[in-house]
């Protein structure tokens, strides 16, 4: 009877200890959600975030928007402060608001702890996707992917001979990737209405689309390059005769000029997908697009296996910039699993997983990655990358990116595409609706 | 037994309940069985709006939750009015409301009047003419972008087919000019059908009686169809004008789904050009001001127009 009550005892011990051993676990382990836009690097991540939950635990759920529709499903769910994201790969124009409105976590004291360096990455995309206020040691996100805006070229029709002889009769130089806009030009002037395989081909697929953010993304590649700047350097928010100046009215001629004469009819509502979708279909012999697409058209059996080549955004009289893409990964201030959240980011970080993220089709934006001697050759596209990579800009990220982004796209979209007014009343009337923004900002 | 409001509640209820009920007056029952509606239609629809001509005069933003709200007076009432852009856009609302509902009144009287007449397979049109109307609008916008698609789109080949204009030297939505159609046509598609049906019940709601008498009296069809069918028809035809005016005014995910607004802002319409405002930059106090005057507009638009309605059917 001793034995049998000793037994039911060690029993019992036994099975409120494995309780709540398996309470605790149970409590450590969380469903994390993940939220970004919907393309190939958020499939490559959540394949890479698998190793991240065999090691942590911890269960990765993901929620992925469309990118016509990422920013405005996911700055509602910010704004209203909901908790369906833990962890939030936002734009980059989104921190400044993301930071001020606190949306996003602060992530010094946590970097410092994990002995995480923001030296150990880019400095552009330390920039863009984590200051605010921008150039201020102040973090609010760890750079996850790198982007930019660049060129992809059919390597295969610009190396026909046919080709080559005309293009050099006309023009006095090689057809071969352009070292300026007006280059660019004259190969998308060349290619544009041309016969080629018996299918009519046309010289570039350029951002046109409207209702987002696609046009100026796209023009801003122009702008920047003919001399645009965002506001007087030495006068923050001074616009008049920097937006609206006479090289900016030129860069804007000359995107205009770009899409009427060498882009493929009905292109005028135009983003990242239709972009691709014309190239790898055969319709065009260049495209504008964001890097993120180079490991999909090298896989593609159409464009890829060598027929594409890849060229940064050609310079203009006023400079050589690319128009920043890319995004950093933060943790949402709303998220009741804030330790799980930052444990991903942690985990992230790590130099051997950032590698992997590369391999897997992610632009890692650690040094230690980008850096390495064997990086420029690993892929055909990693040293545009990183010429890309080193001439960047970025679209305002002030808090109210969204009040200034709209009449940008607009603006650009009204002279562009319908071809109404002069490219200077365009600039002239952005500078009046980025005044007011900035007045109701109490910044001006 | 008597037959009271109070008898008839308290029937259906427990005793204990039913004892108290019957001490209550006829007014006070009416109360209790329209309250929970009267309370919910205040929070969801008196509320809201109040809240909207309260949030019209300040600087709210719903974004900025840590930024001081300030009364402001009239300024956004001002910028509105004052703003070309809104203007375009309210063109671009106008002519897209009266062009729709003139096709689609034209077309879905006649469908209508052809489907009346009693031939083989009139179900089956009947069928096939309402399909259009079944479909989400998303859907709708999204195919008709691969329809009006220069290069392989079916309406550019269809134009090309009877005119001999090459396909490719035209967008339906990329076109200044073309653009703002490309809208009338696909809603002109898609909901002419619904026009159909009401006149269709105007149709058949007139007594054959009538045109009997009219042709006793040896009145030519010219003369019953605008001394009959119209007159009969008129009622339900403005009806269906209503329901289509208010429907465009509010028109949103078809356009977007088509055009996304453009080319430039072409084919903006005020909805999409609110919700812009509202949700997009997030200019709360200026997107409840431009919300009002559209209240406003509409509310003073749909009554005119239903005093003439009501007349109509008077007479």
């Amino acid at each position: 009877m001793k034995s049998k009550l000793a037994n039911t005892v060690a029993a019992a011990a036994l099975a409120s200890g494995g309780m709540l051993m398996g309470g605790a676990s149970h409590a450590l382990a969380e469903d994390l959600t993940l939220c970004w836009a919907s393309w190939d690097p958020a499939n490559a991540l959540v394949e890479l975030s698998k190793e991240f939950e065999a090691q942590s635990g911890h269960k990765m759920s993901f929620e992925f928007v469309p990118w016509p529709n990422f920013a405005d499903r996911m700055l509602n769910e910010l704004n209203s402060g909901g908790q369906l994201c833990d962890l939030m790969i936002g734009d980059s124009q989104w921190i400044g608001g993301s930071a001020e409105n606190g949306h996003y976590v602060k992530l010094n004291d946590f970097f410092e702890k994990e002995k995480i360096d923001m030296g150990d990455f880019i400095p552009a995309t330390v920039t863009g996707y984590a200051e605010w206020p921008k150039n201020t040691p102040n973090y609010w996100a760890l750079p996850a992917f790198g982007d930019v805006v660049g060129w992809t070229y059919r390597k295969d029709w610009f190396s026909r001979p046919e080709l080559q002889a005309e293009f050099k009769e006309k023009h006095g130089r090689d057809l071969d990737v352009p070292k300026t806009l007006e280059e660019l030009k004259q190969i998308a002037e060349f290619f544009q209405g041309r016969e080629i395989d018996g299918n009519t081909v046309y010289g570039a697929s350029i951002y046109t689309e409207r209702g987002s953010e696609g046009i100026t993304m796209g023009v801003t590649n122009a702008l920047y390059n003919y001399g645009f700047k965002y506001q007087n350097p030495d006068k923050p928010y001074e616009l008049e005769g920097f937006v609206n100046s006479p090289e900016a009215v030129a860069g804007l001629e000359f995107y205009k000029s770009l899409y009427d004469c060498c882009t493929p009819p009905g292109s005028s509502d135009w983003y990242m997908s239709e972009n691709i979708d014309a190239y790898k279909s055969g319709q065009v012999a260049m495209q504008m697009n964001f890097a993120f697409i180079w490991p999909g058209v090298e896989a593609d059996p159409n464009v890829g296996g060598g027929k594409s080549g890849y060229f940064p955004n050609p310079a203009g009289p006023g400079g050589h910039f690319a128009q920043l893409g890319g995004q950093g990964i933060s943790v949402v201030s709303y998220s009741s699993k804030r330790d799980a959240a930052l444990e991903y980011i942690k985990w992230f970080a790590q130099p051997e997983v950032q590698k992997k993220w590369w391999e897997a089709g992610g632009y890692s934006a650690l040094r230690a990655v980008v850096e390495d001697p064997g990086f420029a050759t690993s892929q055909p596209y990693a040293q545009t990358f990183l010429d890309s990579m080193a001439i960047v800009k970025d679209f305002w990220a002030e808090p109210a990116y969204a009040s200034l982004l709209l009449p940008m796209q607009e603006r650009v979209h009204n002279f562009v595409v319908a071809g109404q007014g002069t490219a200077q009343e365009a600039l002239n009337g952005l500078v009046r609706d980025w005044d007011e923004v900035f007045e109701d900002e109490g910044k001006k | 037994m008597s037959d009271s409001l109070a008898d008839h509640a308290a029937s259906a209820t427990p005793p204990v309940v039913a004892k108290r009920i019957r001490s209550l007056s006829e007014r006070a029952i009416a109360w209790i069985f329209v309250a929970p509606t009267i309370v919910i239609l205040l929070a969801i629809n008196i509320f809201p709006l109040v809240w909207t001509i309260y949030l019209s005069f300040t600087n709210y933003r719903v974004n900025r939750p840590n930024k001081d709200v300030e009364f402001i007076g009239l300024r956004n009432y001002k910028r509105i009015l004052s703003d070309p852009d809104i203007w375009v856009t309210m063109q671009a609302t106008a002519h897209f409301l009266i062009w729709t509902i003139v096709f689609q009144v034209l077309i879905g009287f006649t469908l209508a009047y052809l489907i009346n007449k009693k031939f083989k397979g009139n179900d089956l049109w009947t069928t096939i003419i309402v399909l259009p109307m079944m479909l989400s609008p998303a859907v709708v916008g999204n195919f008709w972008t691969f329809l009006y698609q220069p290069q392989i789109g079916l309406f550019n080949g269809f134009i090309s087919l009877f005119t001999g204009v090459d396909p490719a030297s035209f967008s339906m939505i990329g076109d200044v000019a073309l653009a703002p159609w490309a809208i009338v046509i696909v809603d002109t598609w898609m909901w002419t059908p619904f026009v159909m049906l009401i006149c269709l019940a105007g149709l058949r709601s007139i007594p054959d009686s009538i045109y009997e008498a009219a042709e006793c009296d040896r009145a030519s069809n010219w003369r019953q169809f605008w001394t009959i069918t119209i007159p009969m028809v008129l009622p339900f035809l403005m009806l269906a004008v209503l329901f289509r005016g208010i429907e465009n005014f509010k028109m949103f995910d078809l356009v977007v789904q088509l055009t996304g607004g453009g080319p430039g802002n072409l084919t903006t319409l005020t909805s999409i050009d609110l919700k812009r405002e509202a949700f997009e930059k997030w200019r709360t106090g200026y997107a409840s001001a431009y919300a009002v005057i559209l209240f406003v507009t509409v509310f003073g638009l749909a009554s005119i127009y239903v005093k003439a309605l009501n007349r109509v059917k008077q007479r």
